[in-house]
């Protein structure tokens, strides 16, 4: 078991430097209990003196968060104070009679004081215990005035947050929240003591660290019944750093007013830096309930409703792109050779594809089509034949280039990738092998393809500035209390899609059809002040053959419309999705229209009272039609 | 292969101890946490599970045999020396300090094993090293680099606290291996100009601004001088009996800074005076006797050293922690084994406990 040459006659025997460590430790012990000894028996005295004069105790300050701005400075977040009530079971004379009292100053359940009272009570005496927050001025001020009838009752101010614009870009905000145990337990929140506010989602969360601002404390000296008395000394706090973002207010506005009730995003987007200028995500919620105690109901409420009110639609909603892809396939088929500015196909309507029938939305068919016209009127037989020619790795490798199938970093966190599919994707996705007739779905933007809005938005800005894959951000810069700048982003670009300037150029001309001649899918979207090139989309959430009249709305198309204007110099692009809109030229391109008007006109280029809005002209009914049934296979 | 022996030679003295004092532990923590606000599970019953995880590790070290280490040092110093580097390189920093390294599914913080790996690292190195009349100055420069290379490892993290108890350990061991006198004398006149090169270059200002304030705790009354003025006034007031159970005013108005984890002895000597503390004291100094009675009584050289070293771990955790907690050091965040809450050190201690039992279980057996 052991092996005998281990064992080393010892020297002088350890057993005799085990008993010097013995006396060692004796005496380090030793040590500690005569200090115990001094402090606890000669000095207590002293020090019960000094603990019971204790009167000092520190107070943490939370320091103010610092401000979100817009891109020209106008607040979109600030603070304000808000009350809440205290008592201090110790100072409190008559129980029952204060807890009727506060329930009838405060409009109180007089239960609802009374558990918070009771889940307080392990707690030592002196502690105060919150029993209602976010009380109004009014009723803070009568308590003040009832002080005498309220003894034990403390009255603690401390900032909340205020939302200027109300539900405005609520998404994008987010919201507080007190600190969760895994986030305290978490390393990102070291810093942070329980019952501490952070942010729970969108810039408030992501940016924490340098809105938070570095939280304070006063050292103050009570009386023996543990009431305030003065300050004695102060480490002040520091408020947190002001964010200023890229978005513009009055066309953040503008986008979600656009949206309406409609569920779904829009994002607007400067081409040449990829600062992200509008960012909706619809419906909205009310990030101020999420300050307080939310009601029930409410949540209840938010939680049931199929739009899904609480949910980034703009980030982290993927989406089949549908039709909007095209303008991926077609840069494909043109960069490899397949077409040119010519080659032309024939659509019946329909395409055999081995034993599948893969349908045009158009069940008429379209004719001869060419680039300019499959692009215009979206012809999905032209795409079907492209994408079987090209294979799904080819188009992939395209999308890849345009800034598709990755998160772009953009500076909220959970942003999501999206699909952009391979054959070797599927094999480890699904463990199975491709086949050609998912090609075709992709082609025309279906089947696995996934895209976020905010992709879709840097996609069409990539065509628009031809080949630069700008970081889209939300964060222009964090400036200091005293306006000092501490970081600044500049445009960053991401990488590059170097393509023939024919195929940007082919593909913008078509763009420009899609908006504005006969029989484009987008006349929606027009603008007559400025040029606007375009393109439609609706994407299938299920499958359903010969769908007419009333399809229940979960199972409507998703309504899709990627934009970039002026047409001859690109200066904004945008990206609509309308859950459910159906018809890309009907639901999303108006959105865009609205969103694009904002921008001109906060530029001056279109002047404010406008004559009238979206056309509506001969081939509007046309322009409407786009069912794009996409790859309803038999 | 399981010998009865095993059983009937168990040594549940010890574990007895170790459990009386995880219990007054787990005690003091429901009293010391019970201030804070109440999210998620409370702090004594998470110690409670740690304390739970803690025997299981402790049983499984206990039921194989320690010499199996005896194959393993090198392997296992060199492993966590590697972690070491690593955390340097891809650590996760908080609070300006890089300790830790994501395994993925969890963080790990490779400077706590080192306390044990060095253990290991020093008994098998002398567990085969003949000593006449103690070691020469020529002699200790091996170990010295077996100890200064993670030594300054976890210094630069920085994690001064580990990396002085680390050295102790190391120290200690090298006391019983036996050291001359001439070369004690020799190292320890070495030692002020290294210690001067570190508090010039090494220390970081909050380290150096620590040890300032213990000296002159009046400097800063209001940062961390105010922890040890505190902490002096919560173990004092406590005077001969105590306050009581969760009557102790200090800790129960949050004067006190981590009052559950490095300060959860100032919370107990507030509520349980002095009499309490004797009684913490002759528990403690019961089980470092013990282990070195098992050091003792051990029949091989590598259990021998392996029993001083883990000993030497505990005793020197609880003399940092105590000496802080009573103003006798300055602040350094060194917990109180089995007592202070927290998985790490629970772990820590347990694994070292695990060891004892093993060696003095397998004392019969040759």
């Amino acid at each position: 078991m052991k092996p005998l040459q281990n064992i080393i006659p010892d020297d002088d025997g350890g057993g005799r430097r085990i008993i010097g460590l013995s006396i060692g430790a004796f005496a380090m012990f030793f040590l500690l209990l005569s200090r115990l000894w001094y402090l606890q028996v000669i000095s207590a005295e002293d020090l019960i003196g000094q603990s019971e004069n204790n009167r000092l105790r520190f107070v943490p300050v939370a320091a103010p968060r610092g401000a979100i701005l817009d891109r020209n400075g106008k607040v979109l977040v600030s603070n304000t104070p808000s009350f809440s009530v205290a008592v201090i079971p110790q100072d409190v004379k008559n129980k029952e009679q204060l807890i009727d009292n506060l329930a009838r100053y405060l409009n109180l359940d007089r239960k609802e004081i009374e558990t918070k009272w009771t889940k307080g009570q392990g707690r030592a005496k002196y502690y105060p215990l919150v029993v209602a927050s976010g009380i109004t001025r009014d009723q803070m001020e009568y308590l003040e005035e009832n002080r005498l009838s309220l003894s034990g009752v403390n009255i603690e101010m401390k900032p909340i947050r205020a939302y200027t614009n109300g539900v405005l870009a609520s998404h994008l905000l987010g919201y507080l929240g007190e600190i969760s145990e895994d986030e305290l337990n978490s390393d990102r929140y070291q810093e942070y003591n329980a019952g501490d506010y952070v942010g729970k989602s969108g810039i408030e969360r992501s940016w924490e660290s340098y809105l938070h601002g570095t939280d304070g404390g006063r050292q103050i000296e009570v009386d023996a019944r543990g009431r305030f008395l003065r300050t004695v000394a102060e480490t002040g706090t520091s408020v947190g750093n002001t964010v200023m973002l890229t978005i513009d207010l009055e066309m953040q506005k503008a986008a979600e007013k656009a949206l309406g009730d409609q569920a779904g995003a829009a994002v607007a987007m400067d081409v040449n830096t990829g600062e992200i200028l509008a960012f909706a995500s619809s419906p909205d919620y009310d990030p101020a309930l999420f300050t307080g105690r939310m009601p029930p109901d409410i949540w209840k409420k938010y939680l049931d409703d199929e739009r899904h009110p609480l949910e980034n639609k703009a980030l982290k909603g993927m989406y089949p792109p549908g039709s909007t892809f095209k303008i991926v396939t077609a840069i494909a088929g043109l960069e490899e050779g397949l077409i040119d500015e010519h080659t032309s196909i024939q659509c019946s309507g329909s395409y055999k594809f081995g034993n599948s029938t893969f349908r045009c939305w158009e069940r008429k068919g379209h004719g001869t089509v060419d680039l300019r016209k499959s692009l215009r009127e979206s012809c999905d037989v032209y795409y079907y034949k492209l994408a079987e020619r090209l294979g799904v790795n080819r188009i992939a490798k395209y999308a890849r280039r345009l800034g598709l199938g990755a998160p772009l970093g953009i500076g909220l966190e959970n942003e999501k990738g999206g699909v952009i599919p391979t054959e070797e994707w599927k094999l480890k996705r699904f463990g199975k092998k491709w086949f050609s007739g998912e090609t075709l779905s992709v082609g025309i933007g279906q089947g696995y393809v996934l895209t976020t809005p905010i992709q879709l938005a840097s996609m069409i800005a990539t065509v628009a500035n031809e080949g630069s894959v700008y970081r889209p951000h939300l964060v222009k810069r964090v400036v200091d209390l005293d306006g000092k700048v501490l970081q600044d982003f500049a445009p960053q670009v991401l990488s590059k899609a170097d393509l023939k300037p024919l195929t940007y150029r082919l593909v913008k001309e078509g763009l420009f059809a899609v908006v504005n001649e006969p029989r484009g899918t987008g006349g929606m979207s027009r603008l007559y002040e400025v040029k606007v090139a375009g393109k439609t989309g609706s994407s299938q959430v299920v499958k359903l053959r010969d769908s007419k009249g009333d399809v229940p709305y979960r199972f409507r198309d998703h309504a899709l419309f990627v934009a970039f204007a002026p047409y001859e110099k690109p200066e904004i692009a945008v990206a609509v999705i309308v859950e459910h809109g159906e018809h890309g030229g009907s639901a999303a391109a108006p959105v865009s229209a609205k969103i694009l008007r904002a921008y001109f006109e906060g530029k001056g280029v279109i002047k404010k009272p406008v004559p009238k809005a979206v056309p509506k002209e001969e081939e509007g009914g046309e322009s409407v039609a786009e069912p794009d049934p996409g790859a309803a296979q038999e | 292969m399981f010998d009865r022996r095993l059983f009937t030679n168990f040594d549940w003295t010890l574990l007895a101890t170790v459990l009386l004092i995880t219990a007054f532990g787990v005690i003091n923590i429901y009293s010391a946490s019970s201030s804070y606000r109440d999210i998620g599970t409370p702090y004594y019953l998470k110690q409670l599970y740690w304390i739970c995880a803690g025997l299981c590790l402790c049983l499984t070290v206990c039921s194989l045999d320690y010499h199996m280490l005896e194959d393993f040092a090198y392997w296992l110093y060199g492993g966590v020396l590697i972690l070491l580097v690593l955390v340097l390189v891809a650590g996760k920093t908080t609070m300006g300090a890089t300790r830790w390294i994501s395994l993925g599914f969890f963080n790990m913080q490779p400077s706590e094993p080192m306390k044990i790996v060095i253990i290991m690292t020093f008994a098998r190195f002398f567990s085969r090293y003949p000593v006449f009349k103690g070691l020469t100055l020529r002699e200790l420069a091996y170990p010295l680099l077996l100890l200064g290379i993670p030594a300054v490892l976890i210094m630069k993290q920085p994690d001064l606290g580990t990396a002085i108890l680390v050295s102790l350990i190391a120290g200690t061991m090298l006391l019983f291996v036996g050291v001359r006198w001439s070369a004690l004398a020799t190292l320890l006149a070495a030692a002020v100009p290294v210690v001067y090169v570190a508090w010039q270059y090494l220390l970081h200002d909050y380290q150096k601004k620590r040890v300032y304030n213990f000296l002159n705790p009046d400097l800063d009354p209001l940062g961390s001088g105010y922890h040890i003025i505190q902490s002096k006034i919560a173990v004092g007031s406590g005077a001969t009996f105590g306050k009581g159970f969760m009557q102790g005013t200090q800790s129960q108005l949050r004067f006190l800074p981590e009052q559950h984890t490095d300060f959860a002895f100032s919370v107990f000597s507030e509520e349980w005076g002095f009499a309490g503390c004797l009684l913490m004291l002759t528990l403690y100094l019961f089980l470092i006797l013990w282990g070195l009675a098992i050091a003792k009584r051990c029949n091989d050289r590598f259990g021998s050293l392996l029993a001083v070293g883990v000993t030497s771990m505990l005793f020197w955790h609880i003399v940092i922690n105590m000496g802080m907690v009573i103003g006798l050091m300055p602040v350094v965040g060194v917990p109180l084994p089995f007592f202070s809450y927290g998985g790490t050190s629970m772990v820590t201690s347990m694994v070292g406990v695990g060891i004892l039992l093993n060696i003095s279980m397998r004392r019969f057996m040759f």
